[in-house]
């Protein structure tokens, strides 16, 4: 490495988000990976090609673009908030009213993107404003279960209130993705269907891919902004001490206020495009299973930081994933019988009613776990392994490493 | 408002209300059972036990595998009678309740001592969520009945009727509180409450804190059985306990933020009060545009209610912040 990476000579290079010449390379190499990658061109990652993968992927960058905005109110300004899954469904409720089908039973006006994705940040973030005045009166725990509260009463309202979404069980269909002007019939540009751009066929899979890229790429800097500007600072400020900000001057209602609103337009604008992605929403989807992820997303991947957030929402919503991948790997070693780990793997997984084991492959047969219930209790585990190991999460493992290499040996 | 109430008990007839009352004195009980296992834990240890509705439920799971699965004591003593049979199955049933809150403790909340509070109560979150995992794997798809002598027997007493099992919740209600309150005058208690007031000063004094957060916690565990039990039977839930067992406790968060985090009389008055809203709520509050479940987030109104006016509660010590 040549000069002196950690010498600024000015101000904007100090508050630049690429501060060192490695991020700047490194960000751009994986941007250009992310995009590429599902056409199935990168050798070894020839499985991102796979739909199953593209739509995995779009969900972790629609969580993520979510967490970024639990990530300012919980792990930025330090307010503990349960309620996030409530603003997911007022943001996803207002763009299902704003541009779903006109003339059913549902709510619903038949407006274009452009119209509704942005409402699906306003008006979460005007909720989130009137919600503020009581949340900020409270702190540490009590504030907790007041958000905790916003989830239950939420969760009832959209429950009750059936002309908007369908009504318990039943649920409704969301607006798609597709660009248009107004409301004519045809759209500028559908995602629903395959397209051929510039020449490559590009499947609507990986079409919805990269427009979730897109949003999530807006939030990121968006996210990091805030962080690095006069309201990220006050944040932090009123997190560490907030007695002490506002002795030195930082309007705590405000900010805390503005915190709020910040963070449920993130979810809400989440809300509506995850909505929108899986086409069809029922009202129990926004309980508190859907917050207590996003709280898992930040504790996992690090609070306060937004690469933190980034790698949780892969952690977490890539695990079950894995696990599935894992046990069938597993079960398979068992069932060919062959060395040492089939014996060890027969002890915990069952691949038969007789069979005994921790763990069944197959639904609702013996006594074990069925791998649904396997992610639950490993979802739950890994919080509680965090919270006590790794405070930082995967940022702080990242942090770890990275400090090792930096100091091996002696660099300078 | 009680004006309005008495009022309105005048017009529409004392029956009504004394249904209401009686609704609200039973739920009020379960609402303050949980409230106290709650509010003994965080007094102890500083945690708010999110994993309260699991041990609820992994608690009436012990009383149905002990009274009704696995028939213990009852397959020892054939010939005694039924109710000495289940009363001492959930004996049995608290006392592995109990170790299970021991054992939750010093796994789980121990390594956390000294964190701050956001982060335990989420420790305890992330339990919540593997404890009812495997209670839901156990419990399976149907609901297990708990086995009790009470059924669906109705006490009429005139103006109400009640079940039996309601007019045993209030008496079990009283009866614990009682036991604790005296628990809190012998040594134990005295170290606990010691502990709760500041924990290093305890420790200075030599008491083995270790041991006070382990009893604390197999006491609200204890507590969240029986409030379980009550929940999982006649007239709440008439099959027994099933995988939403565990979601009732939630209904029940509101009783501590309403008395105070760390009031044991809060959680009492803080249960009962809602208890009764809750019940008068779904008496005379029928508007159309309500829809199903009001009930369910009254708790949650009277909450919002009470933070305005009181922002620690009502009988909560008010933080005082320093710089």
């Amino acid at each position: 490495m040549r000069g002196r990476p950690l010498l600024y000579t000015s101000y904007q290079e100090d508050q630049a988000l690429l501060n060192t010449w490695t991020k700047k390379v490194i960000g751009a190499l994986f941007l250009a990976f992310l995009v590429v990658a599902p056409f199935g061109v990168v050798p070894g990652f020839t499985f991102l090609a796979d739909n199953d993968w593209i739509k995995l992927l779009s969900q972790v960058l629609i969580f993520a673009i979510g967490a970024l905005g639990l990530n300012l109110l919980t792990g930025l300004a330090g307010q503990v908030s349960l309620g996030h899954a409530f603003f997911l469904g007022v943001g996803a409720y207002t763009a299902a009213w704003l541009g779903g089908e006109p003339g059913g039973a549902l709510l619903g006006l038949g407006l274009p993107m452009w119209v509704w994705l942005p409402a699906a940040a306003i008006v979460p973030a005007i909720i989130g404003v009137i919600v503020g005045p009581t949340a900020v009166r409270v702190r540490g725990l009590y504030l907790a279960i007041v958000t905790l509260g916003l989830v239950i009463i939420g969760e009832y309202v959209f429950r009750n209130w059936k002309g908007l979404t369908g009504g318990s069980q039943a649920g409704r269909t969301h607006p798609e993705f597709e660009f248009r002007f107004w409301k004519e019939g045809t759209p500028v540009f559908d995602f629903a269907q395959d397209a051929r751009i510039l020449g490559i066929q590009v499947s609507s899979e990986i079409s919805t891919y990269l427009l979730m890229l897109a949003f999530a790429v807006i939030a990121v800097l968006v996210a990091k902004n805030i962080q690095r500007s006069r309201s990220g600072r006050a944040f932090q400020a009123i997190r560490d001490r907030d007695v002490a900000a506002e002795v030195m001057g930082v309007a705590e209602f405000r900010y805390k206020l503005l915190a709020f609103g910040l963070s449920s337009a993130f979810a809400g604008v989440a809300g509506a495009l995850l909505a929108s992605f899986v086409g069809r929403t029922i009202p129990e989807r926004f309980d508190l299973f859907l917050s207590v992820q996003f709280i898992a997303i930040i504790i996992i991947g690090g609070a306060g930081t937004v690469s933190g957030t980034l790698m949780g929402a892969a952690f977490v919503l890539m695990l079950p994933r894995f696990v599935r991948d894992a046990t069938d790997w597993m079960a398979g070693i068992v069932d060919s019988g062959q060395g040492v780990l089939a014996w060890v793997g027969d002890l915990f997984i069952a691949t038969s009613p007789d069979d005994f084991g921790l763990i069944n492959t197959l639904p609702g047969v013996g006594p074990g776990l069925s791998v649904d219930q396997l992610n639950g209790v490993l979802f739950g585990l890994l919080i509680v392994l965090f919270l006590i190991f790794e405070p930082l999460g995967l940022y702080g493992i990242w942090l770890r490493v990275r400090n090792y290499w930096k100091g091996w040996p002696f660099t300078y | 408002m009680i004006e309005g109430l008495w009022l309105l008990a005048q017009t529409d007839g004392p029956n009504r209300f004394a249904e209401m009352a009686a609704e609200g004195l039973s739920l009020g009980s379960i609402y303050a059972l949980l409230g106290m296992g709650l509010v003994i834990i965080f007094k102890a240890t500083q945690v708010l036990n999110f994993a309260h509705g699991a041990l609820t439920a992994a608690g009436a799971y012990l009383i149905a595998a002990f009274a009704s699965i696995l028939d213990i004591p009852g397959r020892w003593m054939p010939g005694s009678p039924e109710w000495l049979q289940w009363t001492l199955a959930v004996v049995l049933a608290m006392a592995a309740a109990a170790g299970l809150g021991m054992l939750l403790e010093r796994v789980f909340i121990r390594p956390m001592v000294g964190e701050e509070l956001f982060a335990v109560a989420l420790v305890t979150l992330g339990v919540d969520i593997m404890l009812r995992g495997v209670t839901n794997d156990f419990i399976g798809t149907d609901p297990r009945p708990l086995g009790d002598p009470f059924g669906t027997q109705i006490l009429d007493l005139g103006w109400v009727t009640m079940a039996y099992s309601e007019v045993a919740q209030i008496i079990t209600a009283v009866v614990l509180v009682a036991v604790i309150g005296l628990f809190f005058r012998s040594r134990t208690g005295i170290a606990m409450r010691a502990t709760a007031f500041d924990q290093e000063a305890a420790r200075a004094q030599g008491i083995n804190v270790g041991r006070i957060f382990s009893i604390a916690w197999a006491i609200g565990a204890v507590l969240a059985t029986v409030a379980g039990l009550f929940i999982s039977i006649f007239p709440r839930r008439s099959a027994g306990v099933d995988t939403a067992t565990a979601f009732f406790v939630f209904r029940a968060f509101p009783v501590v933020i309403v008395g105070g985090l760390d009031s044991f009389v809060g959680a009492i008055v803080g249960g009962l009060l809602i208890g009764f809203a809750e019940s008068a709520a779904v008496s005379y509050v029928k508007f159309d545009f309500l829809g199903v479940g009001f009930g369910g987030i009254v708790p949650y109104i009277v909450m919002l209610v009470v933070l305005i006016v009181r922002p620690y509660g009502i009988f909560g010590t008010e933080e005082i912040r320093r710089v």
